[in-house]
């Protein structure tokens, strides 16, 4: 299988504080692959790194075998990186269909063209065209997460990144946002799944990958790996995960 | 019938007022950027307007032509040369770089035009006037109003309709997300101070035709489109346009009460919105 995104001796920090110590991680064309690992594991900074948020050498994130580590963002998102970022990072006072069409102004203008359009997000989350004219800051949480889910595929990405999709939202509402991984992942869309909830990443995903204080602890196929050693992985001792 | 002619005068005034207030309401109600040489611009235009109209003979309009493109341009250059590495959340920096700007552009006048007060003819555009039920309302005052008027239902539709709007409120909403979804947000900013300054080229037309300016004029237009910006509320053109109709009325109302009252008329309004409705009249709290 060909890599899509590779990242190598990664390292990125913030100013004096370093947050990732030589991850070295890999997704696959059409892969789902869950980063897993406690509160402050580096796992937000892993994405901030690939999406260019952060300054990190060429060298050290390549994308469809080129390196691009400290591409702008927006050139990132060019290539066909989007991500759907921790606290969803609406664009507030705008309305819910107002925050697709920044994504859709943009992409339209790719050279790389894509198959998500308005109505093709709004089959799949029914809602959003219910609330097309709503402002985005007085929609549910759920709600919300879809809008950023959809500003993030409206971008045309051939990888997405997802950072805790389902904090903070109701079982019934997350399995209906993780409900629509499937048909994301039928356009060949791979997927890299940021997740605290152990046995959803471990669902969702075709391998896992186990952070802990910037660094992998454990990675596998998501199958194959045992509570215990994600326990072990996860906290650095010989605890279980529930 | 002297306090109605004070309300139609003063909304008059208030056209001149939008004319600067809708390139702060973008700059500094959208991107958050505070532009201290917004005042001084309008200067360096107005005087560049003065000497190509001395020097080749052109009529207002033809200056008007002439120096909107070049007003787009400065906007271009300042932001990509200076504002865009400044600009963030916190207002300090491009605050203290653009005061730096203020002064130095401010010398550099000086030095080519001398501090002597100068206008542009107008051709008799000026003096012209018509009578309605005994109040006179200047032709030149209307024609600022009206493009006033159509300034700020471009801007607004652009910012409302048009993909570089929608990219200028994400980006100004969260420049990092706009950023995720492939909004670049140095060049969405440029095109924004740009049109900002762009503005200004009217505004320099109009504000040489109506009286004179002079090298060290530019501190009252700054107050004067800060004080709209505020008074109208922050983050929409038409509050801009609004507030300064309120400031223009605010001066001409006081300025019948006694001549000296007028401009202090103005600022005291001006305070009253800070202190009672800082969200701004037509702001949203
Ligand atoms: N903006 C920042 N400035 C300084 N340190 C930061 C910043 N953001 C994160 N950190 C630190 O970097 C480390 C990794 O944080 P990161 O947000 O990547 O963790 P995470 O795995 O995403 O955690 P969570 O599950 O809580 O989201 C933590 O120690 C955190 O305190
Ligand atoms: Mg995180």
């Amino acid at each position: 299988m060909t890599e899509v995104l590779s990242t190598h001796g990664l390292v990125a920090g913030y100013g004096d504080f370093q947050a990732l110590y030589d991850v070295d991680v890999e997704v696959h064309e059409g892969e789902a692959v869950a980063l897993i690992g406690a509160n402050g594991a580096g796992k937000s900074t892993f994405l901030r790194a690939v999406m260019g948020l952060l300054p990190v050498a060429p060298d050290m994130v390549h994308f469809d075998g080129a390196p691009v580590g400290g591409t702008p963002t927006d050139r990132m998102v060019q290539k066909g990186v989007a991500i759907v970022p921790e606290g969803r990072r609406l664009f507030t006072g705008m309305s819910v269909s107002d925050n697709l069409r920044v994504a859709i102004d943009q992409s339209s203008r790719f050279e790389r063209k894509g198959c998500w359009t308005l109505s093709r997000l709004y089959q799949l989350f029914p809602i959003l065209e219910e609330k097309a004219r709503t402002p985005v800051e007085s929609l549910s949480g759920g709600q919300q997460q879809m809008v950023s889910i959809g500003r993030a595929l409206l971008c045309q990405p051939r990888l997405l990144l997802c950072d805790e999709i389902s904090l903070g939202l109701a079982p019934r509402v997350v399995r209906e946002i993780y409900a629509a991984l499937p048909e994301v992942r039928a356009q060949g869309t791979s997927v890299v799944l940021v997740e605290q909830d152990v046995g959803l990443a471990k669902s969702a995903s075709d391998r896992l990958y186990c952070m802990l204080e910037g660094r992998v602890t454990l990675s596998g196929r998501s199958e194959e790996i045992t509570r215990e050693q994600i326990g072990e992985a996860y906290f650095g001792g010989g605890h279980a995960v529930g | 019938m002297q306090w109605v002619d004070a309300l139609v005068q003063g909304i008059l005034l208030g056209g001149m007022y939008a004319q600067y207030a809708l390139g702060m309401a973008l700059m500094f109600g959208v991107m958050r950027i505070v532009n201290v040489s917004h005042g001084d611009l309008v200067i360096l235009l107005s005087l560049i307007g003065i000497s190509l109209a001395s020097s080749f003979g052109l009529g207002p309009f033809a200056v008007m032509a002439a120096l909107v493109p070049l007003a787009l341009a400065f906007g271009w250059i300042l932001q990509r040369a200076v504002l865009n590495r400044v600009v963030g959340e916190d207002p300090l920096p491009s605050l203290i770089a653009t005061f730096g700007l203020s002064l130095a552009l401010q010398n550099l006048m000086l030095q080519i035009w001398s501090a002597n007060s100068r206008s542009l003819p107008g051709g008799g555009l000026e003096s012209r006037s018509i009578e309605i039920g005994g109040i006179y309302i200047g032709l030149l005052p209307v024609i600022v109003l009206l493009v006033a008027a159509g300034l700020t239902l471009g801007l607004d539709l652009m910012l409302k309709r048009m993909r570089f709007g929608r990219a200028l409120r994400a980006a100004s909403a969260d420049v990092e997300a706009a950023a995720m979804t492939g909004v670049n947000p140095k060049s969405v900013y440029a095109m924004a101070t740009a049109i900002a300054v762009g503005i200004l080229g009217f505004a320099a037309v109009f504000q040489s035709l109506r009286s004179t300016v002079a090298p060290a004029d530019g501190g009252a237009q700054l107050i004067y489109a800060f004080e709209a910006v505020i008074i109208g509320g922050m983050g929409s053109v038409w509050g801009a346009f609004a507030g300064s109709m309120v400031l223009g009325v605010a001066q001409a109302v006081g300025f019948r009460i006694d001549p000296g009252f007028g401009v202090l008329s103005g600022h005291i309004v001006f305070l009253l919105v800070l202190a009672l409705r800082p969200q701004g009249l037509f702001g949203r709290a």
